[in-house]
């Protein structure tokens, strides 16, 4: 019991701090006046996606991967199981914007614009206190990448994807879109065409970094792309936890975000994937995440999307090898005005695996929280075990959620379970509490923290605040907090 | 507390048209009146539901006006409604949530946790709940009888000055009745006034009350003891009406 009552003045002392706490979300919403060294111009063609190959001096190989998938792009149709997404406006999109031309390993290298930017968003200090290693991605481009000294004579290997591409080709063309390859999705597909920067981190056998690695990504221009390719590998009997962080100021033209994340967490290793998206509401976000978990690995996503106008992100989990395990964690919020179409893919592929899925949505308002799940357990995946959990929160009493998991068993040894549930700050919970003394704020603060409690150990602290931050923000201009 | 002539109208709907009632420290009133009379919007309004709009009249509290507070500053000032159908407030652990209420409600009294939560454990048991349901969600997955019940611990545990009871009767079985009306009465005194509302006379039957009103079509049109609950009781409200 003592455990539980530590626990509880903690919870107290959290609701001490977001009294008390006052950063507004304008202060990512700012933007630059930075004018990109090199851009591509708006539009895609053929010829867009030759000038990006071109600049960046590529490998043939990866010219002739693009302009196959600006094939596979041009020929797929725009998914339309989902959300309404023909506010994309692909002819005026800008799909490449170089800000500058460092890829600097020292933050005093970074140009003055771009590294306030960094600073004023609290990156170098993260860096400096929490990580084992840190990217600034700004625009298209990786802009700063540093890796402690140990982790570096270890053998382990964390830069931008353009700078691995020419570094180590052999070890990147050994993963590089085979988990999500350009016929995945139409997305996915435009991601192989035109993509720029994101990470490649390669952590090497039986090398277990216990302090986790971040790439921070950035979006300054108004109606521009940005398609980052992440690779992180986990070799044999290794750990790593990697983290993304990522903002963008509102502009009045929408951006497009699509990005492709592969994992490939080897036999006996454990790799956690962290990703908080923090963009504005003038960007559509739609990414392609994916992990192969082979023989006795572990992976762990764990993802907090608070932005964005429509986000569409489903992690998968192809649970490749015997005891394999996976498990997914998503806080969605949905404020007014946005869609999080949201959920995940655990595809069973081998004995013994497991996984475990844990949803939770927020809607504010008309914001809509969408889960859409798939569980695949093939025959052969004998004794195969997965869970699904989806709780929904309601902010107001018109806000509404909703769950669409697809099931599809073909082994009869596995077993599998779903549970949901559905909590409200409306009108009446608010009612009864703050006729008990507390006040609106508080009340819903401890609907909101409550809801989070069985993840907390599991997300961040200053996510929890964050979260909850937007969401009282969310709700002021509602003019429903007194 | 002094309500004069108190009119509040919800959904653009006038309900109560002009209700004048005092209830002093020391002093049990029952408030009844047939089904949809308007008794649990009296004590919505009383308590400040945001979904209730007073629109004339005063309410006030050892000479403090309460007409415009909001709900938590009635909930300070020393108001408490047992609500009639409680909402379940799912994910809020009973713990934190009587724990935050009471620091707001006694700000000055420095009660450790572990020693606030033997206090809650006590009045659980009390009203017959199992001490686990402290780390239970509020009124989540709780039976209409156990419902009440918290509504009871509730009161024990944040010690209002006018307790309002709204059909608490209702939805429990005649063991678990004797032991909220045992609460009720231990916690009666002379600084606690009391007003229970019920459109029947199970509970008048354990507390009996000094003062017994009758609301119908959104006033009190009568007031006296308890042979006016006897009458009801025996004849239901049509001789009230017929008057
Ligand atoms: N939230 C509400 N919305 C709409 N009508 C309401 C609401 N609350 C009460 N009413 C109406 O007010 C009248 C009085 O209801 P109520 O106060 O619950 O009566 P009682 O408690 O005396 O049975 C009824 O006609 C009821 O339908
Ligand atoms: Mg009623």
């Amino acid at each position: 019991m003592e455990v539980e009552y530590s626990k509880e003045e903690e919870m107290e002392r959290l609701l001490e701090d977001l009294r008390k706490s006052s950063v507004r979300k304008e202060d990512w919403e700012f933007h630059d006046n930075l004018k990109p060294v090199y851009s591509t111009g708006i539009g895609l063609n053929k010829s867009v996606v030759e000038e990006i190959s071109e600049i960046k001096k590529e490998p043939d190989w990866m010219r002739r991967f693009r302009l196959k998938a600006l094939e596979i792009f041009l020929s797929k149709p725009m998914p339309t199981w989902g959300p309404d997404l023909s506010g994309i406006d692909w002819e005026n999109t800008n799909y490449y914007n170089r800000p500058d031309d460092v890829k600097s390993r020292s933050w005093d290298e970074v140009p003055d614009q771009i590294k306030d930017t960094f600073t004023k968003l609290g990156i170098p200090e993260m860096e400096q206190k929490y990580l084992a290693g840190s990217v600034a991605q700004y625009d298209s481009e990786g802009v700063y990448h540093n890796l402690k000294k140990v982790w570096e004579d270890k053998g382990v290997l964390f830069m931008d994807l353009d700078s691995a591409v020419k570094e180590h080709p052999d070890l990147v063309k050994n993963y590089f879109c085979r988990a999500v390859p350009a016929t995945d999705n139409k997305f996915a597909a435009l991601n192989g065409a035109v993509w720029s920067g994101g990470s490649f981190l390669y952590v090497p056998k039986g090398v277990r970094i216990d302090m986790p690695l971040q790439t921070y990504f950035r979006m300054n221009g108004e109606a521009t792309g940005q398609f980052e390719h992440t690779i992180v590998v986990a070799d044999e009997g290794s750990k790593v936890h990697y983290i993304e962080g990522c903002t963008a100021p509102r502009w009045d033209r929408d951006s497009l975000h699509s990005a492709i994340v592969e994992i490939y967490a080897h036999k006996n290793s454990e790799a956690r994937y962290t990703s908080v998206q923090n963009w504005s509401k003038s960007v559509y976000n739609m990414p392609t995440k994916r992990a192969w978990v082979d023989e006795n690995a572990k992976m762990e996503w764990v993802g907090g999307s608070l932005g964005s106008k429509v986000t569409m992100l489903y992690p998968s989990s192809y649970l490749r090898g015997r005891n394999a395990s996976t498990h997914n964690l998503n806080i969605s919020l949905a404020g007014p005005g946005t869609v999080k179409d949201t959920g995940a893919k655990a595809i069973h592929l081998a004995p013994n695996t497991s996984s475990r899925i844990v949803a939770k949505s927020i809607s504010i308002e008309d914001g809509k929280a969408i889960y859409r799940g798939l569980l695949r357990m093939n025959k052969g995946a004998v004794h195969s075990k997965s869970h699904v959990q989806c709780d929904a929160l309601l902010i107001n009493d018109e806000s509404q959620s909703f769950t669409y998991p697809h099931d599809e068993i073909y082994e009869p040894t596995a077993t599998f379970g779903h549970e949901a549930t559905v909590g409200k700050i409306g009108t009446e919970e608010l009612a009864y509490m703050r006729s008990r003394g507390l006040s609106e704020d508080e009340a819903s603060s401890m609907i909101v923290l409550g809801f989070l409690d069985d993840v907390m150990k599991e997300i961040p602290m200053e996510f929890a605040v964050e979260m909850n931050r937007l969401i009282k923000l969310e709700m002021g201009k509602l003019g429903s907090v007194g | 507390m002094e309500i004069k002539n108190l009119s509040a109208s919800v959904e653009g709907k006038e309900i109560l048209k002009g209700v004048d009632l005092k209830v002093s420290g020391g002093e049990i009133h029952a408030l009844m009146g047939p089904n949809g009379a308007g008794k649990s919007t009296l004590g919505n309004v009383l308590i400040g539901h945001p979904n209730y709009v007073i629109t004339g009249g005063s309410i006030t509290l050892d000479g403090k006006d309460l007409t415009n507070a909001t709900p938590e500053e009635r909930a300070k000032a020393g108001l408490f409604l047992a609500f009639q159908s409680p909402v379940a407030v799912v994910g809020v652990k009973i713990s934190s949530f009587l724990r935050a209420a009471y620091k707001q409600l006694h700000p000055d009294d420095n009660i450790k946790l572990q020693e606030f939560y033997d206090m809650v454990k006590k009045e659980l048991r009390r009203v017959g709940l199992d001490e686990s349901f402290l780390s239970r969600s509020v009124n989540d997955g709780f039976s209409g009888g156990e419902r009440k019940r918290f509504e009871i611990v509730q009161m024990m545990i944040l010690k209002p000055k006018i307790v309002i009871l709204d059909e608490i009767d209702s939805g429990l079985d005649v063991d678990a009745l004797k032991l909220v009306a045992e609460e009720i009465k231990e916690y009666h005194s002379d600084s606690v006034g009391f007003l229970i509302i019920t459109h029947y006379q199970r509970i008048l039957k354990d507390i009996k009350p000094e003062f017994v009103h009758v609301l119908m079509d959104g006033r009190v049109i009568r007031n006296g003891d308890h042979e006016l609950s006897d009458r009801i009781e025996e004849e239901g409200y049509e001789f009230i009406r017929g008057a």
